[in-house]
């Protein structure tokens, strides 16, 4: 009776510990993440950790105790021994073994997160100073994703704006990266211009994006939601502005959601066609040049001097339109400058130079229209 | 250094030259010494004082104080300038002082070299630190200079180079000197194996030096003639790819790591037996440790970039033997507490720094170990999680340790004690605002927050709060360091020739402070 009594007490106190550390675990561990593999990371995680803790306590346990007891002024007098073979044999033997036994768990962790056979979907991510671009391969949709406007204006220095007060600060984007529950998806991940790194942290990875080069990845999330997540490997001045948004909805919302997308991008595509009025453009363009352009050559056009030239009154942006069409479409070799062709729609960047051409000071009166941008590409 | 110059006046007849000219001119190791050790000091503070505006800037989130672009300039120049400024020129400084005195030589054996290898130092840097000023800002693409990133960098770029060549210049060059004098100037019965532990961890050094320092200014090089020269050694777009750098980097940088921390070990395994009254534990394993922990430098580079998309057996392999790493680490950490262990310790300054040392090195080989398991290592890399774990072991591994030599080894070099009350404030300052200013860094990197990020999303604020205060009670406590310093230089009791009750070795067989020119006849080692 007494005996039930105690070991109920202790398996109350242990629920009520791990309730109490489930509740923390978002601030002070690494999260158990929703797919199959940040499980097993998770795990081989806290057990190397318990195995730390352990060794941890042993060894401190001896050196403090030695502290505590053998000190002079408790009158200890110096042993003199100063050499054991059995001890140095035993301490070179016991840990190879507890290392073996941690290295086999996380064999098997490492070669299931590289088998990416019989997937079911492909995306590939593009880093890009400083946001992704995202195409998916099977239904050929393709979106480039910020730093939500909102944040981006909070986050400037001068800004005034309580940072506290805007939900998932910095963690927010335009454009989310949608995908299915339950589908065996691999991500393939490159970069056009420096090293990124893709991380979400509920997947249970990162994986670098290199210009040049293709990785590949796979997740297969087992729960509807919104995971965030953030570039990982710096990528200069903005390299903790490019977060990542992945909303996993189940099959039938993911199948209306490509539905719209794809609509969405016939649409856009319809419209390069057309002639755009000056004020449409001039319009489109200011929010183009936002995302874009604004973080290296600054909002008021005034670029950064030493690292971003200005735009406010260059040569090139007051000169012959066609230099200025070549520059923002083919970018510039060596420099920070992209090649915006494969990032931007035609009518994106016919509007954008438009703007360009007709902001911060300078006033050719130039209107780009879609139609010239689409001629260029050929 | 005017008063320093008094002093050493006061006991020699055949003493320095006067004036400004005695420094630049010297060849004695022992000023070139202080001169290595007085240069870290001064680099320690403007790398500290970088590191104040990083942790002011993330006191909260938002940005208040800097902008991004310099931010970035502070986390890279903030590494250059403790990595090669700091702790490699300290070690140097102490090898100077040391060596000679610790194997019964006159002096280092290559005097004017030595003298050389110095005064580049002072040059190297002025050109890295004037980049602040440039247009456009020093270099911001992290001290492992990863390109692409880094071949945007502005006006900065070939000064940058150019300063690292000649860092590199001036460590081989004091590597060459320190395995000369090893080999060649031991009293006659000091065999390599009754050499001070000190003395062998930095010959091991000096070799990893020697074989390193030359693949960091090979990847440099081939950077250069990338932005200036055509070449397309990193660029894909060239047929050149962006790891090749990497692993060219890491090659030199893994060695790096252990150059900054085997000298470290050979101070403590000098210091504790000290305080222990009793003799090193397990001295020829402590050896061999080191000489295995040397080679294993050089087959694990690759886990500094697990998640760069190597093939499974590649990661394997540097995952495996990474691991391994742990083994004659531990033998290390073993024979020092059995060192401690029945002894008849004393706690004095230099003997709570090795203390402090064993304690949080270990922490951080821990979460060594821990990312060294490469599918762990997915989530860990590049976030706050590595960066506590290299503080670890860099703050209080590489600093607290020649901090506690400092302390150990100024009553011998100056003549006077220090104030130990000023001495153990400053310890437990630096020890408890250390953890305050690190550990919870492990939070914020497993809960998500990468590194090299200048704001951060507004659940990291508490522990990044914490982490600020930590780190501004941190940099206050070193210029208690810095005046501890000055006024044992300046005065205060007169050290014995043993200093401490339970010292051995050659050193404390001389005066404090030492003439000029010590050991102009070998001693007779026993």
């Amino acid at each position: 009776m007494k005996r039930s009594t105690a070991v109920k007490g202790v398996t109350t106190l242990a629920s009520l510990l791990l309730a109490e550390s489930a509740s923390a675990e978002y601030r002070l561990n690494m999260t158990q993440g929703v797919t199959p593999i940040s499980h097993d990371v998770y795990d081989l995680h806290m057990t190397i950790l318990w195995v730390c803790v352990a060794i941890g306590i042993v060894v401190f346990g001896a050196m403090f105790y030695a502290v505590y007891k053998h000190r002079k002024s408790k009158g200890a007098v110096a042993a003199n021994f100063h050499e054991s073979t059995f001890a140095e044999f035993a301490w070179t033997i016991v840990p190879i073994l507890i290392l073996v036994s941690m290295a086999i768990p996380a064999t098997k962790t490492l070669l299931a997160m590289d088998d990416l056979s019989d997937s079911d979907m492909t995306i590939k991510v593009t880093g890009i100073q400083w946001k992704w671009k995202y195409d998916y391969l099977d239904d050929g949709i393709s979106f480039i994703s910020s730093l939500a406007p909102e944040h981006n204006q909070a986050r400037q220095r001068d800004s005034g704006i309580d940072v506290t007060k805007i939900e998932n600060y910095l963690l927010e984007v335009d454009h989310p990266v949608v995908v299915p529950v339950g589908k065996k998806i691999r991500f393939l991940t490159t970069a056009n211009d420096v090293i990124h790194s893709w991380w979400v942290p509920a997947l249970g990875w990162k994986k670098d994006a290199i210009p040049g080069f293709i990785n590949e990845m796979w997740a297969r999330i087992d729960k509807p939601g919104v995971y965030r997540g953030q570039c990982a490997e710096l990528c200069g001045k903005d390299h903790g502005f490019m977060p990542i948004v992945v909303v996993a909805k189940n099959e039938s919302d993911y199948r209306d959601w490509v539905a719209m997308k794809k609509q969405e991008q016939a649409d856009a595509l319809a419209s390069a066609d057309r002639a755009w009025s000056k004020d449409e453009l001039m319009k489109k363009g200011a929010q183009v040049y936002a995302t874009s352009c604004a973080a290296c050559h600054q909002a008021n056009g005034q670029g950064l001097p030493g690292a971003f030239p200005a735009l406010a009154g260059s040569a090139l942006v007051k000169g012959p339109v066609e230099g200025h069409i070549d520059r923002v479409m083919n970018g510039k070799q060596g420099t920070a400058m992209a090649a915006f062709a494969g990032l931007l729609s035609d009518v994106e960047i016919a509007a954008v130079i438009t703007y360009e051409r007709n902001s911060f000071g300078n006033d050719t009166g130039d209107v780009v229209q879609p139609a010239t941008i689409k001629a260029a590409r050929k | 250094m005017s008063t320093a110059t008094a002093t050493h006046d006061a006991h020699e007849d055949h003493g320095p030259a006067k004036g400004l000219m005695r420094w630049i001119t010297t060849t004695n190791h022992k000023d070139i010494g202080t001169l290595y050790l007085i240069f870290a000091l001064i680099m320690f503070m403007i790398g500290g004082a970088m590191a104040m505006v990083i942790r002011a800037e993330l006191f909260q989130p938002g940005m208040q104080l800097v902008d991004p672009a310099f931010f970035n300039q502070m986390t890279t120049v903030h590494a250059l300038v403790m990595i090669f400024g700091g702790v490699m020129p300290a070690f140097t400084g102490l090898a100077n002082w040391l060596i000679p005195m610790m194997i019964g030589a006159p002096d280092m054996a290559l005097p004017r070299m030595n003298n050389w290898s110095f005064w580049i130092l002072p040059f190297a840097f002025t050109l890295l630190l004037s980049t602040l000023f440039m247009d456009g800002g020093g270099p911001a693409a992290g001290w492992t200079m990863y390109p692409p990133l880094v071949l945007q960098t502005g006006d900065a770029f070939p000064f940058m180079i150019l300063s690292i060549h000649m860092m590199g210049i001036s460590s081989i060059m004091g590597s060459i000197n320190v395995i000369v004098t090893i080999m060649n100037m031991r009293a006659p019965g000091m065999t390599l194996m009754k050499m001070p532990l000190f003395v062998w961890t930095w010959l091991i050094t000096a070799y990893l030096l020697i074989a390193t320092m030359p693949v960091l200014a090979g990847a440099v090089t081939m950077l250069l003639t990338d932005k200036f020269f055509g070449t397309s050694f990193f660029s894909a777009a060239g047929g050149g790819d962006p790891v090749l750098y990497q692993h060219v980097f890491w090659f030199f940088g893994h060695p790096e790591v252990y150059i900054l921390i085997l000298p470290a070990f050979g101070i403590i395994s000098q210091i504790i037996p000290t305080f222990a009254r009793k003799p090193l534990f397990g001295y020829s394993s402590m050896v061999y440790a080191t000489a295995s922990i040397a080679f294993l430098s050089f087959i694990v580079w690759a886990h500094h970039m697990f998640t760069v998309g190597m093939p499974t057996a590649g990661e394997l392999f540097f995952m495996y033997a990474t691991m391994m790493i742990a083994v004659p680490t531990g033998v290390k950490v073993f024979n020092w507490v059995s060192t401690m262990w029945k002894g008849s310790m004393t706690f004095e300054t230099p003997m709570l720094f090795a203390i402090a040392f064993v304690f949080l090195f270990t922490i951080g080989g821990f979460s060594g170990l821990m990312l060294a398991i490469a599918p762990a290592d997915f989530q860990y890399h590049d976030t706050y999680f590595v960066v506590a774990h290299f503080h670890y072991v860099l703050v209080s591994g590489a600093v607290f340790s020649i901090m506690a030599a400092v302390y150990y080894w100024l009553p011998k070099w100056t003549g006077h004690m220090y104030d130990e009350k000023l001495g153990k404030l400053h310890f437990w300052l630096s020890a408890i605002s250390m953890n305050v200013l690190f550990f919870p860094q492990h939070f914020l990197g497993l809960a998500g927050m990468p590194r090299r990020i200048p704001d951060y999303s507004v659940q990291f604020t508490g522990f990044n709060q914490i982490s600020s205060i930590g780190g501004f009670v941190f940099g206050l406590s070193q210029v208690l360091f810095c005046y501890i310093v000055y006024k044992t230089i300046k005065g205060g009791q007169p050290a014995s020739e043993k200093v401490w009750e339970g010292a051995q070795g050659l050193e404390w067989t001389l005066p404090s402070p030492p003439p000029y020119h010590s050991f102009v006849e070998a001693p007779a080692i026993k």
